[in-house]
């Protein structure tokens, strides 16, 4: 009888791991995390230095994380230790508005009690998400984590693939996969070209505290200039999603804090109260970005770097970890059947699984931007009709609490909360 | 060398085609297309007979496996993956440095050997399992064939044996549709005449000595372009298992 740990060493002698994660945002650690748990190694490699990632402060950025994202979270061990600092979203309610004027007649609401699943998503601050990763990441056997370190060269062969970092190491491995973002580095090396376009607007990101509670409701008012998304976090606090044309944008992140309030309040309203600044002030250009390919002999790319989204919803975490759920199961199942897993037909698989929903996810939220980021009064009374409809028709409207929720669509296992 | 129960002429016929079975877009598509769902087929019946956990690394260490029919190594190299010591052979002299070379570059070892079953059996060879994929098709004497396996195994050894149901159905799917409409096989890949209904594989495997146990049909499901394994539809593809008591 062979001992199997001797085939274990011949392997990591052949490989300094399995894959390869190149980015260590939050798909990345998410990946390598679904990936050790089913039995594979990996190195991630993260530009960052690790500590400043970690650092406890509240910098004001959050995400709203789908029920499919926090079963996933849950499977890998996850969301124990953040499930107390988290939000439910309990409702979200959908309106048209102009700045002053407060929210048209019409309005959609989109109601938790209407699914059986319960809260509809989660909000939860960046610091202890990246944070609880981190821990997991090193608590979890067959995961290197490379802080600090940067990719200058990527090489595919055959049988293998490589990266050289800025340091001079060279790591190696079965395939890489770019988590790197919508500027993907690893798409960029491969040569994988990108489809997108600006949509002229920035979004302004920020924490808001407010005098009244927000009772776990989400907002998203549409404004000709563009949509302000309000999210509750936990205590009276909400993050903001406020996107205005670019030059107005530009022109906002100058003002001074108080000035910046003055400008939010008439789109805000004044249904929570007196708010105050409660965090730092980002500002994200949007635009949509689209990888030709998602897939290449050993090689694939999930979240931003395959599909940089518009960040209307939120969906583009959530997107991410349903790339990550999917992707991990073809390997891990791949590699239990004895298959090559950075192959082109195995990875190809991941391609054909993801391509469609995200595409379509992607150019949905295109098509719901440029809808309502306008002010011609015909659109207008069409869309105010329009939201008053589906607002109308229960069975619609949980179609897209179920599409917010992530639960529509062929699920991949981690996010229905099972192990792979 | 003993009289063989291959065919000569659909050695040739492989010949021509062994050094494209590596490319997953090339003529062997189909098989690269129908391997997972195999795979699947094979590493669950390898872990049921076996007592294996399919989630721990190489746990197929310490079994003696071989692959008739091996042709480029698409089965043999995911076993040796998951820790079996692998034969495989091939009667078509052509597959033998095709698989040796490929099975290098993905550095793994294999034992792969330009023989038949019948001559490894004479040799007194035994194996804990043996894979006999879509080759009975092939072959000129299915039985004398399956009495080899049966010679080849270890008591409590293991047999898959997949192949084609002759109906009209498969008429239509393997002969029609693969080999003259979609092109996924080369004319003539396979002789209708020569299929097998499951009843009459099983009767067989059990003229042959071994005991059959479980049998599947292998689906393809235009709609999501993939194999599936099926409990009721054997009606063109499928895949049985048997056991040597």
């Amino acid at each position: 009888m062979d001992n199997p740990a001797i085939g274990r060493i011949l392997r990591d002698m052949a490989y300094d791991s399995d894959i390869l994660i190149v980015g260590g945002g939050l798909n990345g650690p998410a990946l390598a995390l679904a990936l050790a748990q089913g039995g594979l190694t990996v190195t991630v490699i993260d530009a960052r230095p690790a500590p400043t990632r970690a650092e406890k402060g509240f910098d004001g950025r959050a995400y709203a994380l789908a029920i499919a994202s926090k079963r996933l979270l849950t499977v890998l061990g996850v969301w124990p230790q953040v499930a107390a600092y988290s939000q439910p979203i309990l409702k979200i309610k959908a309106s048209d508005g102009l700045a002053g004027q407060g929210a048209a007649p019409f309005f959609l609401t989109f109601d938790a009690a209407e699914i059986e699943e319960g809260p509809m998503g989660f909000m939860l601050e960046d610091r202890f998400l990246y944070s609880a990763f981190l821990d997991a990441m090193t608590t979890t056997p067959g995961i290197t984590l490379l802080s600090g370190e940067t990719v200058t060269q990527q090489e595919t062969t055959s049988n293998g693939a490589s990266v050289t970092l800025a340091s001079g190491r060279r790591m190696s491995g079965r395939l890489i996969v770019g988590c790197d973002g919508r500027g993907s580095g690893t798409a960029t090396r491969a040569g994988i070209r990108r489809h997108g376009w600006g949509y002229g607007q920035t979004a302004l990101v920020t924490a808001i505290a407010h005098d009244l509670p927000h009772h776990g409701i989400a907002h998203q008012f549409f404004m000709p200039e563009g949509p302000l998304a309000i999210l509750p976090l936990p205590g009276n606090v909400s993050s903001i999603v406020w996107s205005e044309r670019d030059d107005i944008a530009r022109q906002i992140q100058a003002l001074s804090d108080d000035e910046y309030l003055a400008a939010l309040r008439p789109r805000f309203g004044d249904f929570l109260g007196e708010i105050r600044l409660a965090g730092e002030r980002f500002t994200y250009p949007l635009s949509l970005s689209l990888a030709e390919k998602f897939v290449l002999p050993r090689l694939a790319l999930v979240g931003d770097a395959a599909h940089g989204v518009h960040p209307i919803a939120g969906q583009g975490l959530n997107l991410g970890l349903r790339d990550v759920a999917a992707l991990a199961e073809v390997l891990v199942e791949a590699s239990r059947r004895g298959e090559d897993i950075g192959a082109i037909d195995v990875l190809e698989r991941y391609q054909v699984w993801r391509r469609f929903d995200s595409t379509i996810l992607a150019l949905g939220m295109d098509t719901v931007n440029r809808l309502f980021s306008n002010d011609n009064p015909f659109l207008r009374a069409g869309r105010d009709i329009g939201l008053g409809l589906v607002n109308a028709m229960p069975s619609l409207r949980r179609g897209f609490i179920r599409q917010a929720a992530g639960l529509a669509g062929d699920l991949p296992r981690l996010l229905a909360g099972q192990a792979i | 060398m003993s009289v063989s129960s291959i065919d000569p002429g659909e050695v040739a016929k492989f010949e021509a085609m062994a050094a494209d079975w590596w490319d997953p877009t090339g003529k062997f598509k189909p098989l690269h297309m129908l391997n997972p769902c195999r795979l699947d087929y094979i590493t669950t019946q390898i872990a049921a007979e076996f007592d294996r956990d399919l989630t721990a690394p190489r746990p197929f260490a310490g079994l003696r496996l071989l692959d008739i029919g091996c042709g480029g190594g698409l089965l043999s190299e995911p076993m040796a993956r998951l820790g079996a010591d692998v034969v495989g052979a091939d009667a078509a002299a052509r597959n033998i440095p095709v698989a040796e070379l490929h099975a290098k570059q993905s550095g793994l070892s294999i034992d792969y050997r330009h023989t038949t079953a019948e001559d490894l059996a004479e040799a007194g060879e035994r194996f804990d399992v043996v894979l006999n994929m879509e080759v009975i098709e092939h072959v000129a004497d299915p039985l004398a064939y399956l009495t080899a396996c049966q010679t080849l195994l270890k008591p409590g050894g293991l047999m898959i044996c997949s192949t084609l149901n002759r109906n009209p159905k498969s008429y239509l799917m393997a002969i029609i549709g693969a080999e003259q409409v979609m092109r996924w096989l080369p004319k003539g890949t396979h002789d209708w005449s020569k299929f097998i209904t499951p009843d009459e594989l099983y009767d067989l495997i059990r003229k042959a000595g071994l005991d059959p146990v479980d049998r599947k049909g292998m689906v393809f499901s235009p709609l999501g372009w993939s194999w599936h394994l099926s409990a009721r539809d054997l009606s063109v593809n499928y895949v049985t298992a048997s056991i040597k008591r």
